[in-house]
């Protein structure tokens, strides 16, 4: 099977008055069809930085070096002209703040059937038909009446239900999910996230879930890419990342979660310190100084992402970044 | 939306009761007269003239009665230009005076959101800091100071346009007092629409746009400029205040026979009539532009609904 998305070296700069910013170091992946991958890491660990990289919508004053490849085709660096027959077509991407992503000056409809007209030339009156059927799909109570509305005439949810119909419009065989649940009240993210699973096993579209609440990852996803400080340190299935963390950032990530399952007060174990600046990384791990497991080694080498062991189920490739050859602290089960 | 326009109009009415009074009273702290002249009128003459006027009785008495011509829509006689009422000098005035001040603010619209949107599209080139910097130069130098070194450049040394007068009409007596007018407002709107475009081209709904696959003409043209323009709407109505107060100057500098022109003559003149009754008009046009304005926005703002 060949991957969708094949992501090699991917190297994201910024340029600042102060120095370059190091946002997305050395990130390689590749995302396989109908598979959904989480993305998980706090603010500013480069996670959505890759895919804005990828779809050509960085800032003006960022870099992209690397390789990514859409069905074997180099796409990093085409001009706008051709990328236009990628995004927003078989690769979309929905972003996290409903509120603001919709252009509040044009009604739905018309931010809606422009994709159609633009993409597969159909005229505006089937457009429209398709427009509202996708709505209709993503769970939008009487589409066709509020079709002709503005983005302020809906609530946080609708507009994020929105997004999504917006984004499959042209039936994309890969969906970018950029933390869609995180500006939505918890009944809603729920609601969001059901959709997602539905449309994913319905349309069969491999989805790429960037966020930062495991909740979330656990929910919805099959493998699962742990960032820090702009690095990969660990992939691997839910499963395995959940229950077998070989990373000691991983670890020391879901020991700080709350678990409704466990009985009486336990204690949150923070993670002490602060991410490294992104400004001047240090040598060697980027996760060091925070390691409670690092060593001597971890000051002077980069570690790279190497396979590991292979974990539970079949075809589930496992790696690390990270000089420890096996991490056997457990997480409390 | 008309309840509120009719609501708009009628507070209109003590705003402009306001202005009448204020122009009136300062008008008349000025020193001299209509009548004043190097050659000294024969006593007897002068009282008649007064009389005649109604400027022997107080002041006070004058602006009552002046106010009670007003609410019956008579702006008098102008004292000045003998035969002709102040409503027919400005009804003759005008039709130029429109014509000039229209096409400016129509100029400063397409040619400042046209070079704003450039700048803002290549921010930080040297398209962008030479639309800058020209544009700085253009609100810098004041229009008494730019209208005559068009004149002199293009008219005079050049010789390509009239420097002054209105010919019948002909599109080249116009084309210089209206890009005197229009300069500081093509600077002024080019700046604001760069700095709100390239908020705009910063902003999510522009980022949605992009990762749609739309061609760069439409994310800017259906989906960033849009937004972009609503400074520039709101600043119309500054804009045409002060297209109005710039086409004073610039009708006297290019002898265009406007309501500016009469303006000018009139407070030289001491023409009190004169003086309120393009005072009026001006803050009347004001007003009413500033609704027109406020009325645009809930046309573009869906967000704005007046009820």
């Amino acid at each position: 099977m060949t991957a969708i998305l094949d992501v090699r070296k991917l190297d994201t700069r910024f340029a600042a008055p102060d120095g370059e910013v190091h946002a997305v170091n050395d990130v390689s992946f590749h995302i396989d069809p109908g598979e959904s991958v989480g993305v998980v890491g706090e603010s500013g660990s480069g996670k959505t930085q890759i895919f804005l990289s990828i779809m050509g919508l960085l800032a003006k004053n960022g870099r992209v070096g690397g390789s990514v490849r859409y069905r074997g085709k180099e796409i990093l660096g085409l001009p706008p002209r051709e990328l236009n027959r990628i995004r927003g077509v078989t690769m979309s991407m929905i972003f996290q703040d409903p509120m603001t992503s919709l252009n509040p000056y044009l009604r739905i409809s018309r931010q809606m059937t422009e994709v159609l007209v633009e993409h597969k030339g159909m005229h505006e009156a089937g457009a429209r038909r398709r427009s509202i059927e996708l709505l209709d799909r993503v769970g939008i109570p009487s589409a066709k009446a509020r079709f002709d509305l503005y983005p302020h005439e809906f609530s946080g949810g609708m507009r994020q239900r929105v997004m999504i119909a917006m984004a499959l419009l042209c039936e994309p065989d890969l969906l970018i999910a950029d933390e869609p649940t995180t500006a939505l009240d918890v009944t809603i993210q729920a609601q969001i996230l059901e959709l997602m699973a539905d449309l994913k096993r319905d349309f069969g579209t491999a989805i790429i879930m960037i966020t930062h609440d495991l909740g979330v990852v656990a929910g919805l996803c099959d493998r699962v890419m742990v960032m820090y400080a702009g690095r990969v340190v660990e992939t691997g299935s839910v499963r395995d990342i959940f229950y077998r963390p070989q990373h000691p950032y991983t670890l020391g990530l879901l020991r700080s979660m709350p678990r409704i399952d466990k009985h009486g007060a336990t204690q949150l174990t923070a993670i002490p310190g602060q991410p490294p600046n992104l400004q001047a990384l240090p040598p060697g791990c980027v996760y060091q100084e925070r390691c409670p497991f690092a060593f001597e080694r971890c000051q002077a080498d980069v570690p790279a992402l190497r396979s590991i062991a292979a974990g539970e189920g079949p075809g589930k490739e496992r790696a690390k970044a990270c000089h420890l050859e096996r991490l056997e602290e457990e997480v409390p089960a | 939306m008309l309840s509120y326009a009719l609501r708009r109009v009628v507070t209109a009415i003590p705003t402009l009761f306001v202005i009448i009074t204020i122009a009136f009273f300062m008008m008349r702290l000025a020193p001299g007269g209509p009548f004043d002249s190097d050659r000294a009128l024969p006593p007897e003459i002068e009282r008649n003239i007064q009389a005649a006027y109604d400027l022997d009785k107080p002041l006070v008495e004058q602006y009552l009665i002046y106010l009670g011509r007003i609410l019956k829509g008579d702006f008098g006689p102008s004292l000045k230009i003998r035969d002709f009422s102040v409503g027919e000098l400005i009804a003759s005035g005008a039709p130029a005076s429109m014509e000039l001040g229209f096409s400016a603010i129509v100029l400063a619209l397409i040619i400042g959101v046209s070079f704003g949107t450039l700048a803002a599209l290549r921010q930080n080139s040297a398209t962008d800091f030479s639309v800058m910097s020209v544009s700085m130069i253009g609100i810098a130098v004041p229009n008494f100071v730019m209208a005559p070194l068009l004149s002199l450049v293009i008219g005079v040394y050049l010789d390509l346009l009239p420097t002054s007068g209105w010919g019948s009409g002909e599109l080249r007596y116009k084309i210089l007092p209206v890009i005197a007018l229009a300069l500081p407002q093509i600077a002024y709107v080019a700046r604001l629409t760069r700095g709100s475009m390239v908020e705009v081209l910063h902003s999510n709904f522009v980022r949605t746009a992009r990762a749609k696959g739309l061609r760069e003409r439409l994310v800017v043209v259906r989906h960033a400029l849009k937004g972009a323009i609503m400074p520039v709407v709101s600043y119309l109505g500054p804009a045409t205040a002060a297209v109005m107060t710039g086409s004073v100057v610039i009708e006297t500098i290019f002898g265009v026979p406007g309501i500016g022109t009469y303006f000018v003559n009139a407070a030289l003149n001491r023409d009190y009539p004169l003086v309120m009754g393009v005072i009026i008009i001006y803050a009347v046009l004001i007003m009413l532009l500033n609704l027109l304005v406020d009325l645009l926005y809930a046309v573009l703002d869906p967000k704005v609904r007046y009820s």
